[in-house]
């Protein structure tokens, strides 16, 4: 509706077709920033995967098969492996709750100046190497390593105990390496709980004990879920810590594929295996994805 | 007449004319159809309220936002398909947008130095230029160090130094409070006589568009209501947005038949005939109004007869809200030494208002 | 803060929170004194002192010539996934794409796959390439890991960037690009470059990739240090985590400090 006429001759513009073409092109241009992340993602990741999902269906001579898949179902040692896996990331993950959830609420409720010096302690182990932190409990762990002779100093045990190459010391290691993974989201979603929460609850006479069950462990739990998820996630395909310090007597999905890659001339085994890894991740990642949004809804 | 090498010269500035400019958010229109010619020299304000519009205007001048049709031409030159930085425009931002990596000086000479300014004459002209906007000296400062009037002034100087086409300011005042915002009403239009830029602000604030502005644009819902001076917007409103946007407003149906206008039977003496047969609204400010006791004034064409429903003294005047006969209710102002010695009107009480014919107005109904 | 839980009954989470954090912590620097162990056995605490495992490090070939892969991969790996993450997180904080959302996801999808599965993947690539055992085949993989970070922390970077300022510039005269290099980039300098050093620590830490995509001459510093630690542990290692510790833990401490006094100011 406008209420002045323009005085010039030339009336309409017939420049929207021009004006899109610039949009489109601006557009474009913002896209194009974008895509050398893209291209790398896609020829080496995407397309390397999608290359091994298509071997994991074929046999030496290129015919489909299931044979690979078969093999992981049947055959006692593959069935193994994934019990080790499973168990090894439930036990991991389980212990890094139990240790990482009380460090994580202490985080939050000290001051801010204790939380700062604390965190660099989950901090300072988080970015030193992989390599140098299993190499560290290798050091710890073994016969006459610090732990042993700590042990047996104090009287406690008579015989060094055999703490590395094996579960027990993949379980240590791993939740060592794993427990900043699950403190971090944890702790990001325990400050943003508000205190007056617990407050209103004990001023209406519930016990701290109470309180803390009904009201603040609720809502801690989407971190909690997040950094367990996490945790879980990467203990499935982990291989370093439990190659180190399993001593060949933990197997885990991931060292089994390594060895696959060797062993067999083909890349079936090997791919098949990534695929099973691969969907199981997958899963978790989407089961958990769910499960935060039914409790959201719940919640409302 | 003489000019400061900072100034635009009297033949330089430039006319701006905006034709058929639209832009829609899907079926959301922001630009509806939009045509407005921008004298050279001229300071314009696009005025409105949120959602009016007038950001997105402003916007697709300073080349922002891409508008969907439509041509913008800075004296002769196309410019709605040019990049923002090619279209030579000086720009106020609403929250200064100073870059606070630079000191007050360096920010000033970015757009020199673009330019390729040799350094002895960037000096000097961001001296003059911080001396224009009464901040001498402050080159070396740094942002953080500053108030906020400062940086109002600081975002000014940079926008001006360049000696741009045009400049445009996104509610330049709304981030300073009551006095300064006042006092910089003043600075700026000062600025602009000196400087004699084409200038286009946006505000939602009338009081501050009718005291700067040569012409106010008026912008509701993506269209153009009406484009005049702040009096003319006033005293003659094209439509019942305008009316109510600026000044206070009562309004009347009015019919019109055979070339007279009624409310509720009786006939209206108007300032200009009314023409199409259509519905149509008396509009009323309220300070137009006249008390009248009892006593037929003939200077007073239009008479009406209500009763008090309510009556608020504000200090030089008395607001009153009355009902007509027809059941309708407008507002009055009177001034105190309207009224009798009896003070205000009390609650419930007859009154007769009148209105000369030539603060009788017309504007059109809604249909 | 006034708390509805006193510090007294607290006194458990304390005592299990200093335990946990002494288990976080002691691991990482135990690796120190064991460097300048004299003896080879990885007795602790060791018996006589000496610099011979640095000594080691920096004469014997092997490792030098692993150091220098893992140098030049990792910088060229910050190389090139410090420009490559900065566009894309740009690119998406302005475009606001319809699709912005699963070109975000596609980007950062390397840190959710498990990094086994991209070692054979690229293993699989590089050997129908020919490039395995090469630095650019470590560098691109290396680059697919790096790239979320840099992404999630310029991203972070720029949401608490004013991005008027650009428009601002660019209305004074700057073209995008223009206005990019001299009003953005020095503000969000300090995310660009802590993804920077992401980037380099990623690809100096990593190790499976490495294992299949290096070996021998080529082969980098971790796969060397992991082949060591499966078969029989070399000293020399100790030392080398000592002074990795040095390198990936000084760095951000400082940062943090800097930031803090900064903030303080």
């Amino acid at each position: 509706m406008s209420t002045v006429v323009s005085l010039m001759p030339r009336d309409r513009s017939p420049n929207v077709e021009a004006l899109r073409r610039d949009q489109s092109r601006e557009r474009l241009l913002l896209f194009s920033l974008c895509s050398p992340g893209l291209l790398i993602v896609l020829f080496l990741l995407f397309l390397p995967i999608g290359w091994l999902f298509f071997f994991s269906f074929v046999d030496g001579a290129g015919n489909p098969t299931f044979e690979h898949y078969r093999r992981i179902w049947t055959e006692g040692a593959y069935v193994q492996i994934f019990a080790v896996t499973f168990q090894v990331s439930v036990l991991v993950t389980g212990i890094c709750v139990l240790l990482g959830y009380p460090l994580a609420y202490c985080l939050s409720q000290v001051s801010s100046r204790w939380s700062g010096i604390l965190m660099l302690g989950v901090l300072v182990p988080f970015w030193t190497s992989l390599l140098v932190r299993t190499y560290a409990w290798l050091v710890l762990l073994q016969r006459r390593g610090l732990v042993n002779s700590m042990l047996i100093d104090l009287g406690i045990i008579d015989q060094p105990l055999r703490l590395v190459h094996n579960l027990t010391g993949t379980v240590i290691g791993m939740v060592h390496i794993m427990l900043p993974f699950l403190v971090l989201p944890l702790y990001a979603s325990m400050r943003s709980i508000d205190m007056t929460y617990l407050r209103a609850a004990a001023n209406l006479g519930a016990s701290p004990i109470r309180a803390f069950w009904q009201i603040y462990f609720p809502l801690s739990l989407p971190g909690l879920v997040a950094g367990l998820v996490l945790t879980f996630i990467l203990c499935l395909g982990f291989y370093i810590t439990p190659a180190v310090l399993g001593g060949g007597r933990v197997q885990m999905i991931a060292q089994r594929i390594e060895a696959s890659v060797h062993l067999y001339p083909t890349w079936g085994p090997a791919s098949a295996l990534g695929v099973v890894l691969l969907l199981l991740t997958v899963a978790v990642l989407l089961a958990s994805h769910w499960l935060i949004g039914a409790w959201r809804r719940r919640i409302g | 007449m003489e000019r400061d090498k900072a100034g635009v010269p009297a033949g330089k500035a430039l006319p701006v004319t905006i034709r058929h400019l639209a832009k829609h958010y899907g079926v959301v229109k922001a630009l509806d159809d939009v045509s407005l010619s921008i004298a050279p020299g001229e300071f314009v304000t696009l005025l409105g309220p949120s959602g009016s519009g007038k950001t997105t205007l402003l916007m697709t001048i300073a080349g922002f936002a891409r508008p969907n049709a439509g041509s913008i031409m800075v004296g002769e030159t196309e410019v709605v398909r040019l990049p923002p930085h090619k279209r030579d425009i000086g720009m106020v931002f609403q929250n200064y947008a100073l870059f606070p990596h630079m000191t007050v000086g360096q920010n000033i000479a970015y757009p020199l130095r673009l330019r390729r300014i040799p350094r002895p004459e960037i000096d000097r002209r961001v001296e003059r230029v911080l001396e224009l906007v009464q901040l001498g000296g402050y080159g070396s400062r740094r942002v953080d160090e500053l108030s906020g009037g400062q940086r109002q002034r600081v975002a000014l100087a940079r926008a001006i130094v360049f000696e741009p086409r045009i400049l445009l300011m996104d509610e330049p005042l709304s981030a300073l409070d009551k006095q300064l915002r006042e006092r910089m009403q003043i600075e700026i239009r000062r600025l602009h006589d000196q400087l004699g830029t084409t200038t286009i602000a946006v505000t939602h604030d009338q009081r501050e568009a009718l005291t700067m502005s040569d012409r106010v644009a008026v912008l509701h819902q993506g269209c153009l209501m009406q484009f005049a001076e702040p009096r003319r917007l006033y005293e003659r409103p094209a439509n019942r947005f305008v009316a109510e946007f600026i000044g206070e407003s009562s309004f009347l149906p009015v019919t019109v038949e055979g070339g007279a206008a009624r409310y509720c039977g009786q006939v209206l003496t108007l300032a200009e005939p009314a023409r199409e047969a259509r519905r149509h609204l008396l509009l009323l400010r309220p300070e137009k109004l006249v008390f009248l006791n009892g006593t037929a004034d003939p200077s007073v064409e239009n008479r009406f007869v209500g009763r008090v429903v309510d009556a608020v003294f504000q200090g030089e005047s008395v607001l009153l809200t009355v009902v007509l006969a027809g059941g309708d209710e407008i507002l009055a102002r009177l001034p105190n030494r309207q009224l009798d010695r009896g003070g205000v009107p009390a609650a419930g009480s007859e009154i007769h208002l009148g209105l000369s014919a030539e603060d009788a107005l017309l504007i059109p109904g809604e249909d | 803060m006034e708390n509805h839980v006193t510090h007294r009954q607290r006194l458990w989470l304390y005592g299990l929170t200093g335990l946990v954090l002494f288990y976080l912590v002691v691991p990482t620097f135990i690796v120190i004194p064991m460097s300048f162990s004299d003896s080879r056995s990885l007795m602790f605490p060791p018996r006589a002192l000496s610099w011979r495992w640095y000594e080691e490090f920096f004469t014997k070939p092997q490792w030098q010539d692993a150091l220098v892969v893992s140098l030049k991969v990792s910088f060229f790996t910050t190389l090139l996934a410090t420009p490559i993450g900065t566009a894309a997180a740009y690119g998406l904080h302005l475009g606001r794409f319809a699709f912005g959302g699963l070109i975000y996801g596609s980007l950062i999808a390397s840190l959710m796959v498990p990094v086994i599965l991209i070692a054979i993947g690229t293993f699989f690539l590089f050997a129908q390439l020919d490039m395995v055992n090469t630095i650019p085949a470590l560098v691109l993989a290396d680059t697919l890991l790096a790239v979320p970070f840099v992404l999630v922390t310029v991203a972070a970077g720029l949401k608490g960037y004013d991005m008027n300022q650009e428009q601002a510039a660019r209305s004074l005269g700057a073209s995008r690009l223009k206005a990019f290099l001299t009003v953005t980039l020095p503000q969000i300098r300090r995310s660009v470059l802590a993804g920077a050093f992401f980037a380099f620590i990623i690809a100096f830490d990593e190790v499976v990739i490495a294992l299949f995509l290096s070996g021998g001459d080529g082969a980098t510093l971790t796969k060397v240090m992991f082949s060591s630690l499966r078969d029989e542990v070399d000293p020399t290692i100790a030392a080398i985590s000592t002074m990795l510790v040095f390198v990936t833990t000084v760095p951000p401490l400082l940062a943090h400090l800097f930031g803090r006094r900064r903030r303080q100011n």
